[in-house]
């Protein structure tokens, strides 16, 4: 009835009318604005910050640094991170004050009154620099920090905030006795998640304990929660609501200006205080996506299996952890890409440095891990002069192997990577070899496959509740947040399909608020559709089996005699015979009068069953519910004299298990696939020799714009179904962007007869490419 | 008297009314729209003219209210998004789901509408060409140029008395 229909988003018309109200539209009048003080040093010590003329500056109402903060600590893994910085910046653009006004224009002037004296110490910028022996230490009391969510392993007395593994069979054996063995280095750069709408925040603490918080986060039950600990306060004072969302990207996971806006309006006596990023302070001073270098290397034998591999991994984490430790693991979990391995040896280190610090991007480490795999996949295949796509499907994992994790497969798990693989290829119109076009210009193709599970924590909750209206429709309450995908309406096609409804009948709110929304863990992973969809079946049966116990009396029948359908619930061996919901949703009146029953309310709860955390030496456990497999490419057209290239044709097919909402899914890949290959093609936060962000602006800091996409898509799903899903579907959201990097890489490879182990590929870095090849 | 100098009440002509806004000298046409007028439609993305989130039409021509002092739009007409109503151009990117998030979309429709105006005849390339000042992070931009497409063709047939029936779907 709903689910396999391509319905509009249930928000859709108002962002056609500028109605659509995102958090900062929703201002409240005589709010008071925070502006940031940040640091204009990579690394530097604080010798003194003189607060008197900023606090006669006029308008405004407080200054406020990390004295205000009482020595505490932030991070969502490990607390090591100061809200504003305390003796020692550590970034270029890291919040040292805030300056709290009647108007922005009045707390800038603020923020250009106060007066920072540093004394600027050595910075350490890349993974390079932080592993070198007596490097300066970005947290020389690394041991001290508080650690939130183990697992996570600090090294005191360096810059190494945690390791990960995986260990399973013997790597160094199998690999020492391969026909083929290649290695190969890679480093990607940190990258922005430039959601259109920045990042803001607004406070308020009232004389009642409550604290209102309106922000623009994936994750207000996660704000709601450090709130709390941070203030020393219950969790059911913090109020936090969450509008529709303008983009994401798990930029919005990270909870950064919550707090700093706490501490403002904290400063004023609890006065509304409202912080709003620019798109300067966005880029500089709130997390990016990890950059990484990476050595990996992959055997096979004679006859092109694979036998081997070794995987080390430097994250860049910037200056604090964030997630970093968790994407650290989500990389071990999948880090074999999606094939076959017996013998596997993974490291992944996190490794602070002095830059802005990083947090979950889109896909969760799998952009950059793939693109990794994916490349040495391509290597090897060259190496075995065997047909790449060939070689994968060859290696294509399977039900009954086990996961770099040790989790035995079942195709309800896994999906079926074989027939992605075939259905892109077609699609692509598959051709290894490159082709003269004339003129210097190369036609080549490129092809990489994926998979991800969700990594998400073993205890990861979600919610639903559902309450009729009098005239018998509905409504329903989920606590995941609106930032595109549409993941209310999804839940909504979910509950119109379980009841036979219209869609139209059911109810739905894009504002979360904590204290009436039951909770969803965080709006990441992908992993909405499954897990609220799992809490909206269950409130479903629920509001059926209150319905039929009703009906049953007002019948006077049996529950077990009925069936609901239409808004009705009727005699299954006649259906003539029925009572309408309208009738039942708020009690049965008898005609005299009499009322039996109530409010129909359902109730739906959810959690996801048998994850565990990943065991520290090797890495085994059970890191998600089940994985999205999918394979993508692209067919380039290159000029070999300049270097300039256009992609033609861009492919898609991810195993979607059950595509609830065609269009909307065609449209989120499509999506994933032009950011994939604008990650590819173009961006990278750059930093200056001293640290500071050297493309602090979408003028410098490149995204793709209209017209330079690919000039045609090809998207398509395989639909084998995730049995425990709802209707089987599978998670899609992220998974558009993840293979985009590495096929593009892999395409123009070929076209360039280099090897494209780098980003962003710009025609400079393919002529210093070429450069070197002729060198 | 004492003389009241750094802020000043204005008329501006928006969406067909005149409203008075009070503002500084150095405030911008988004500022004032979103903060006096109420008028959340045109979003600040960049503030710095790279996004065109806050994209409206004066006189008829899209133009970045980000870079427009709120001084220099008087005695224009000024439209924001609040001000479209039912358009051919809204429901294209409706029928061509040429949004997620929705936060560029008030940009992207305004410039599609002044194309609208202005270059109805537009091939596909000047098309691109006026769209390259917005940036959306969501979708495929397919989506938008087929919508933009959709809405200018059905001007240009509307202008030979002829109508089109609505696109069924994103092409591939
Ligand atoms: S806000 Fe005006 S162009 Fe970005
Ligand atoms: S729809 Fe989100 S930026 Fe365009």
């Amino acid at each position: 009835m709903a689910v396999g229909q391509s319905v509009l988003r249930k928000e859709a018309p108002n962002k056609l009318t500028g109605r659509a109200r995102y958090n900062a539209d929703l201002s409240i009048p005589g709010i008071l604005h925070a502006a940031v003080a940040t640091s204009p040093h990579a690394h530097a010590r604080i010798r003194h910050i003189d607060k008197a003329a900023a606090r006669e500056s006029p308008g405004v109402a407080a200054v406020v640094t990390a004295a205000d903060a009482q020595g505490l600590k932030c991070g969502e893994v490990l607390e090591d991170r100061p809200p504003l910085a305390e003796e020692e910046t550590r970034y270029w653009g890291e919040p040292v004050a805030l300056v709290v006004a009647d108007g922005e224009a009045e707390a800038l002037a603020g923020v250009s009154r106060l007066s920072v004296t540093y004394e600027p110490l050595p910075a350490v910028l890349t993974v390079h620099e932080a592993l070198r022996p007596h490097a300066p230490l970005v947290h020389p009391d690394l041991s001290g920090y508080r650690q939130a969510q183990p697992p996570v392993a600090p090294r005191a007395g360096t810059n190494i905030a945690d390791v990960a593994h995986i260990r399973k069979g013997h790597a160094e054996e199998a690999l020492r006795d391969s026909a083929v063995v290649v290695t190969a280095h890679y480093h990607l750069p940190p990258v922005d998640h430039a959601a259109m709408e920045t990042r803001s925040a607004r406070v308020e603490i009232l004389d009642d304990g409550r604290v209102i918080v309106h922000a623009t986060t994936q994750a207000p039950f996660e704000v709601q929660k450090l709130l709390a600990r941070y203030m020393k306060t219950q969790q059911g004072l913090i109020i936090v609501n969450a509008p529709l969302i303008g983009g994401a990207f798990g930029g919005k996971t990270t909870v950064q200006l919550e707090i700093l806006a706490y501490l403002a309006s904290r400063a004023v006596g609890g006065r509304p205080v409202e912080i709003c990023n620019r798109r300067e302070q966005d880029l500089a001073m709130s997390p990016v996506g990890p950059g990484l270098e990476a050595d990996m290397t992959l055997g096979a034998d004679r006859y092109g299996r694979l036998t081997g591999m070794k995987l080390t991994v430097y994250l860049d984490a910037g200056a604090y952890t964030d997630s970093s430790p968790r994407i650290a693991r989500a990389i071990c979990s999948e880090c074999t890409g999606p094939y076959r391995l017996e013998h596997i040896e993974t490291d992944v280190y996190t490794v602070y440095t002095h830059h802005v610090y990083a947090t979950a991007w889109r896909g969760f480490g799998h952009m950059p891990l793939t693109f990794v795999v994916e490349r040495t996949m391509d290597k090897l295949a060259a190496q075995l002069g065997v047909d790449p796509l060939e070689m994968r499907r060859a290696a294509a994992i399977k039900p009954q192997d086990t996961t770099p994790t040790r989790v035995r497969l079942t195709k309800s798990r896994l999906g079926d990577l074989d027939l992605c693989l075939r259905r892109a290829a077609d699609l692509l119109h598959w051709d290894p070899t490159p082709r003269d076009e004339g003129k210097g210009t190369v036609r080549a193709q490129g092809l990489a496959a994926l998979w991800k599970t969700s990594s998400s924590p073993p205890n990861a909750i979600s919610g639903a509740i559902i309450t009729l209206n009098q005239e018998g429709s509905l409504n329903l309450s989920t606590g995941t947040v609106e930032f595109g995908p549409g993941t209310k309406t999804t839940a909504a096609q979910i509950l119109a399909e379980r009841l036979q409804m219209p869609i139209e009948q059911i109810h739905v709110h894009s504002h979360i608020n904590t204290k009436v929304d039951p909770e969803h863990w965080k709006t990441v992973a992908s992993l909405s559709t499954f897990m609220v969809g799992r809490a909206v079946m269950e409130a479903a049966e629920d509001v059926i089996a209150q319905l039929k116990q009703v009906a049953a009396i007002v019948l006077k029948c049996a529950p077990g005699d009925l069936e609901v359908a239409h808004q009705k619930v009727y005699l299954r061996d006649d259906p003539e015979i029925f009572v309408p919901f309208r009738d039942i949703a708020h009690g049965y009146s008898y005609p005299n009068g009499d009322a039996i029953g109530g409010q129909i309310i359902g109730r739906g709860s959810y959690v996801v069953r048998h994850i565990t955390t990943l065991d520290a030496r090797t890495g085994e456990g059970h890191p998600g519910p089940g994985f999205t497999v999918g394979a993508q490419g692209v067919e380039v057209l290159y000029n070999r004299r300049t270097h300039h290239y256009r992609v033609l044709t861009a492919v898609s097919v991810l195993d979607a298990g059950r595509v609830v909402n065609p269009q909307v899914a065609r449209g989120v890949v499509m999506g994933g696939i032009n950011m994939g290959l604008s990650y590819g093609s173009r961006e990278a936060v750059l930093f200056t020799r001293d640290g500071a962000l050297e493309n602090p602006d979408l003028r410098t800091y490149k995204v793709m714009r209209p017209g330079e996409q690919a000039l045609q898509y090809r998207v398509d799903f395989v639909e084998t179904p995730q049995l425990d899903s709802p209707y089987g579907a599978r998670p899609l959201g992220e998974h558009g962007c993840l293979a985009m990097p590495a096929a593009l890489a892999n395409a123009l490879s070929r076209a360039a007869g280099v090897a494209c182990d780098t980003l962003p590929l710009t025609p400079e870095v393919l002529w210093q490419l070429a450069g070197m090849r002729e060198a | 008297m004492m003389e009241i100098r750094n802020r000043q009440e204005i008329l501006l002509h928006v969406n067909g009314d005149r409203r008075r806004a009070t503002v500084r000298g150095s405030d911008t046409l988004l500022q004032v729209l979103r903060t006096e007028l109420g008028l959340t439609g045109a979003k600040p993305g960049c503030e710095n003219g790279d996004c065109g989130a806050c994209t409206v039409l004066v006189d008829d021509w899209p133009v970045k209210a980000c870079l427009m002092l709120a001084g220099d739009a008087l005695d224009r007409r000024i439209e924001t998004v609040e001000g479209l109503h039912n358009t051919g151009t809204q429901r294209a990117f409706l029928e061509h789901f040429a949004f997620q998030c929705g936060y560029c979309t008030s940009g992207f429709l305004m410039v599609a509408e002044g194309l609208r105006r202005n270059r109805s005849a537009a091939h596909d390339l000047e098309q691109i060409e006026w769209l390259r000042s917005n940036i959306c992070r969501c979708t495929g931009y397919a989506e938008i140029l087929a919508a933009v497409r959709d809405a200018l063709r059905s001007e240009v047939l509307k202008g030979a008395g002829l109508t089109l029936a609505p696109a069924a779907s994103v092409p591939s």
